[in-house]
C-alpha cells in the first residue's frame, strides 16, 4: 500500500503530459534516423529483398528524405503497415513519413489530418483476369466475383464503376494482399482488382504468371505519393522538394553517377539545385548540398523508376504517364529558384 | 466495544472503496479528455456523424437488404448480424460435437476412445488461425470452378464460389419460419415443464401432454400458411460467371463456421468429460440398479450433476468462440471486425469512434452470454439442490 499514492500520481502525470508533436525535422535530427512507414511487401514499391533490405520506389523516397535531412540515405528505420493501419501510425507519430503507395484523395487530405506533398507515381485501378476466361473489356465482367485488398480506395471505385455501368459483381475483400493473391490463384474469384502497378507486381507471384492478363482499361485515378502529418509545414516542404529534386535532376540530366562532375557545370539551374549558388537549403532548415546528397546517394527520378519498376525488373512497367512533362508524361518539378 | 471497532473498520473500508472508485473514474476521465484534446490538436474530425453517411462499398454476405444508399449505421448492424450468425451457429455445433467427442472419449470401446483422443489432441494443439487457413485454402483449391460444379440431384451445387442451395425467393420468409421454429421450441419447453409438473402431482398422462412436442412443428407450418404466395422456392442455375437464384453459402462463411466449431468442440469435449468424471461412480451404479437405460442414466442422472462442473468453463469457451469469430478478417468473411474496424475506419478515418463501438459490441456480447449462462446455472443448481 506504501507505493499506492506515488504510483497513482505518476500514472496521472503520464496521462496528462500531452505529447503534442514537436517539429518533425528537429526530432529526426535529434534521433539520428528517419522513421518511414512502408507496405507489407509490394514488389517495386516497397518489399524486403533476399538480404532483408527494403527496396522499391517508395523506399527510395524515404532514403531521399533521409539523405536530404541527415546526409545519409541509410539512416532509415522502416515500419511495415497494412492499408488500414497506415494513417493511424502517421497521426500518432509512430512514423515521420508514410511512403506506402497511398492515393491522394480529398477525404484523406481534409479529414485525416494528413498532407500529401506530391505524387511519386501516377497510377489507376485495373483488373487482372485468367487468359482462359477470354475477357476482352471491362464490359465482359458483368456478374464477376472480384478479389480485392480491403481498406483501400479499390472497394469504393469498384462499387462506383459497376453501379454506373448497371452491372453486378460479388466482392471478396481480404485484409492482406498475400491472401488476395492466394485466393485469386486458387480460383476463388474471376478477376482481381488493384492499382495497375500492384497487379504487375502481384502477377509475378502467381503459380503461372503467363496465364494471366492485365486488362488495359483503368477505372480510376490513383495518384500515389508520400503523406505527412498535417500542421508541420516545413516537414511537408522537405518531403515535397526532395521528390521535386529527383525530378529536376532528371530534367537536368543529372544522375548519381555524374553528379560530382556536374558540380563544374556552369548552368545556373544545376548550380542552384546542387547548392553551389543561392541558399535553397537554408529555408528548408537543411544543408546547402541537401539535393546533391539526394541525387548522389539515391538517384534521379529516372534512376529510381528504372531501378524498381522499369524494363530491367520483373515488373517491366513502361514510363507511360510517369514520363517527364516534356516527354508527354505528368511528372513535373516546380522551378528551383 | 468490539462492535464499535468493527463498525469503524467497515467505515474505513467503504471510504477506501469509494476513493478507489473515484480514482478509477478520474483516470478514465483524464484519458478521454486527453484523447479529445489530442484529436482536436491534430485536426482530426471526430464524432458519430459518419454513421448517417452512405458507405458506398459492397459486402459479400449480408442478411438484410443492402444497396448503394446503405449508411455506415446500417452497415454496422449488418456486419454485427454476420458476427452473431457465425457465433450462434458455431456455439450450437461446437456444443453438440463437443458432447459427442466427450462421450467417445468415455466409451468402453478402445477404438472410439482412441479416435476421440486423436480429435481432441490434434485440434486443441494447432492454432486456430492455421486451421482457418487450412479449411479455407486447402478445401477451396480442390474444388472445381463454377462451370464444372459438383452437382447433387440437380438442386445443390458445390464449387469454389460456394455452396448453392434452393431457398425461398424472399429471405424474409425464411427468417419468419426460423423465428416460428425458435418460438415453438421455447413455448414447447415451458409447456412441457408445466405438463411434467402436473404429471408428477396427478400421476396421470392426459393426451394434451403430447402438445409440447407438436408445437415446434405446428408453429412453422402455420407461418407457412400465413405467408402463402410469398413462400416461393428459387432454384440455383448457372448464368454467365456464376450461379444465380437460391442461396449461396460463400466459402468464407462455411470455412469460418467449420474452423470455429471444430476447434472449440475439442475444448468443450474436455470440459464435458471432466464434468462427467466428476460425478461419483455410485450415481451410475445406483441408476443402473434402478433399471434405467444407459441413455436415461446419462440424461437424467449424470449430466444434470455434471453441469455444476461443466457450465463455468463452458461459458468461457462460448465467449472465446464469439471473440475468435473476429479472425474472419483473415479469410475475407465480412464480419464486424473486417467491415467496420477494417474498411469503415479507412473510408471515414474515425478510428477512435469505430474502435469504441466495436469494443462495446464484444463487451456487451460477452456480458450477455455470461449473464445467460449464470442464470441457467443458478436455476439448474437450485433444481438439483431441491432434489438432493
Amino acid at each position: 500500500m506504501k507505493s499506492f499514492w506515488p504510483s497513482i500520481c505518476g500514472l496521472s502525470l503520464l496521462i496528462t503530459s500531452s505529447w503534442l508533436q514537436a517539429d518533425t525535422l528537429d526530432e529526426v535530427k535529434k534521433r539520428g534516423f528517419l522513421k518511414c512507414g512502408v507496405s507489407q511487401g509490394l514488389a517495386g514499391f516497397s518489399s524486403p529483398d533476399k538480404a532483408g533490405q527494403w527496396r522499391g520506389i517508395d523506399v527510395d523516397l524515404c532514403r531521399g528524405v533521409a539523405a536530404a535531412t541527415l546526409g545519409d540515405a541509410n539512416k532509415v528505420k522502416y515500419t511495415s503497415l497494412s492499408a488500414k493501419e497506415r494513417f493511424t501510425a502517421l497521426q500518432s507519430g509512430e512514423i515521420d513519413l508514410l511512403s506506402r503507395n497511398t492515393s491522394w484523395t480529398i477525404v484523406r487530405d481534409t479529414s485525416l489530418a494528413v498532407d500529401f506533398p506530391g505524387v511519386l507515381y501516377y497510377d489507376g485501378q485495373g483488373f487482372m483476369a485468367p487468359k482462359k476466361l477470354n475477357v476482352k473489356t471491362l464490359k465482359d465482367l458483368n456478374g464477376a466475383t472480384v478479389c480485392v485488398n480491403l481498406g483501400t480506395t479499390t472497394e469504393l471505385n469498384l462499387a462506383d464503376y459497376f453501379r454506373s455501368q448497371k452491372m453486378t459483381y460479388k466482392l471478396v475483400a481480404f485484409e492482406k494482399n498475400d491472401e488476395v493473391v492466394a485466393a485469386y490463384d486458387a480460383g476463388r474469384c474471376d478477376v482481381m482488382s488493384s492499382d495497375q502497378s500492384g497487379l504487375y507486381a502481384d502477377r509475378t507471384r502467381l503459380k503461372k504468371p503467363e496465364d494471366h492478363v492485365i486488362l488495359p482499361e483503368i477505372i480510376s485515378k490513383e495518384p500515389l505519393g508520400p503523406a505527412v502529418r498535417h500542421g508541420d509545414n516545413r516537414w511537408g516542404d522537405i518531403v515535397r522538394w526532395t521528390l521535386f529534386a529527383m525530378i529536376e535532376a532528371e530534367e537536368l540530366k543529372i544522375t548519381s553517377a555524374n553528379v560530382d562532375q556536374q558540380k563544374a557545370n556552369s548552368n545556373p539551374a544545376v548550380r542552384r539545385l546542387l547548392g553551389m549558388e543561392g541558399d535553397l537549403g537554408k529555408n528548408l532548415g537543411l544543408k546547402a548540398d541537401w539535393a546533391l546528397q539526394v541525387v548522389k546517394q539515391v538517384g534521379s527520378y529516372q534512376e529510381i523508376f528504372e531501378r524498381n519498376l522499369g524494363a530491367n525488373t520483373p515488373l517491366k512497367i513502361a514510363r507511360g504517364q510517369n514520363a517527364l512533362w516534356r516527354d508527354g508524361g505528368l511528372q513535373y518539378s516546380m522551378p528551383f529558384r | 466495544m468490539a462492535q464499535a471497532a468493527r463498525k469503524k473498520t467497515q467505515g474505513r473500508g467503504l471510504l477506501l472503496q469509494a476513493l478507489a472508485l473515484l480514482i478509477v473514474v478520474l483516470i478514465l476521465g483524464l484519458i478521454i479528455h486527453n484523447t479529445v484534446l489530442n484529436l482536436e490538436a491534430r485536426g482530426i474530425a471526430s464524432g458519430f456523424g459518419f454513421l448517417s453517411q452512405p458507405a458506398g462499398f459492397d459486402l459479400a454476405f449480408h442478411l438484410l437488404p443492402y444497396d448503394e444508399t446503405t449508411t455506415f449505421g446500417q452497415l454496422f448492424i449488418i456486419a454485427l448480424l454476420n458476427t452473431l450468425l457465425v457465433s450462434a451457429i458455431g456455439v450450437v455445433f461446437a456444443s453438440l460435437l463437443g458432447l459427442l467427442v466427450a462421450l467417445a472419449r468415455l466409451s468402453q470401446n478402445p477404438l472410439i476412445r482412441l479416435l476421440g483422443t486423436i480429435y481432441v489432441e490434434t485440434l486443441r494443439n494447432i492454432p486456430l488461425l492455421l486451421q482457418l487457413f487450412f479449411w479455407y485454402f486447402a478445401v477451396l483449391r480442390n474444388l472445381p470452378g463454377p462451370r464444372e460444379s459438383l452437382e447433387f440431384f440437380g438442386v445443390v451445387y458445390l464449387n469454389n464460389r460456394g455452396l448453392s442451395i434452393p431457398f425461398p425467393m424472399e429471405p424474409a420468409a425464411a427468417f419468419y419460419i426460423a423465428l416460428a421454429l425458435i418460438l415453438g421450441l421455447i413455448v414447447g419447453h415451458y409447456l412441457r415443464q408445466a405438463a411434467v409438473k402436473k404429471r408428477v402431482e396427478a400421476g396421470r398422462f392426459p393426451a394434451w401432454h403430447l402438445l409440447p412436442y407438436a408445437i415446434p412443428v405446428i408453429f412453422p407450418l402455420l407461418t407457412l400458411l400465413l405467408l402463402g404466395q410469398r413462400w416461393q422456392i428459387s432454384w440455383p442455375e448457372l448464368q454467365g460467371f456464376n450461379f444465380s437464384g437460391g442461396l449461396q453459402l460463400i466459402p468464407e462463411f462455411v470455412s469460418l463456421v467449420a474452423a470455429l466449431s471444430l476447434y472449440t468442440a475439442a475444448f468443450v469435449a474436455e470440459i464435458v468429460r471432466a464434468g462427467i468424471l466428476s460425478v461419483q461412480k455410485g450415481q451410475m451404479e445406483a441408476s443402473e440398479a434402478l433399471g434405467l437405460t444407459r441413455l436415461d442414466t446419462m440424461r437424467l442422472v449424470i449430466l444434470p450433476q455434471a453441469l455444476r462442473v461443466i457450465l463455468p468453463p463452458l461459458t468461457s469457451q462460448y465467449l472465446n468462440l464469439v471473440k475468435n469469430s473476429s479472425l474472419a478478417a483473415a479469410i475475407a468473411f465480412p464480419d464486424l471486425v473486417l467491415v467496420f474496424s477494417g474498411t469503415a475506419i479507412n473510408i471515414t478515418g474515425q478510428a477512435v469512434e469505430i474502435m469504441a463501438m466495436v469494443m462495446m459490441v464484444y463487451l456487451l456480447l460477452s456480458l450477455s452470454i455470461s449473464a445467460a449462462m449464470n442464470r441457467y446455472q443458478s436455476k439448474t443448481l437450485h433444481y438439483l439442490g431441491q432434489r438432493s
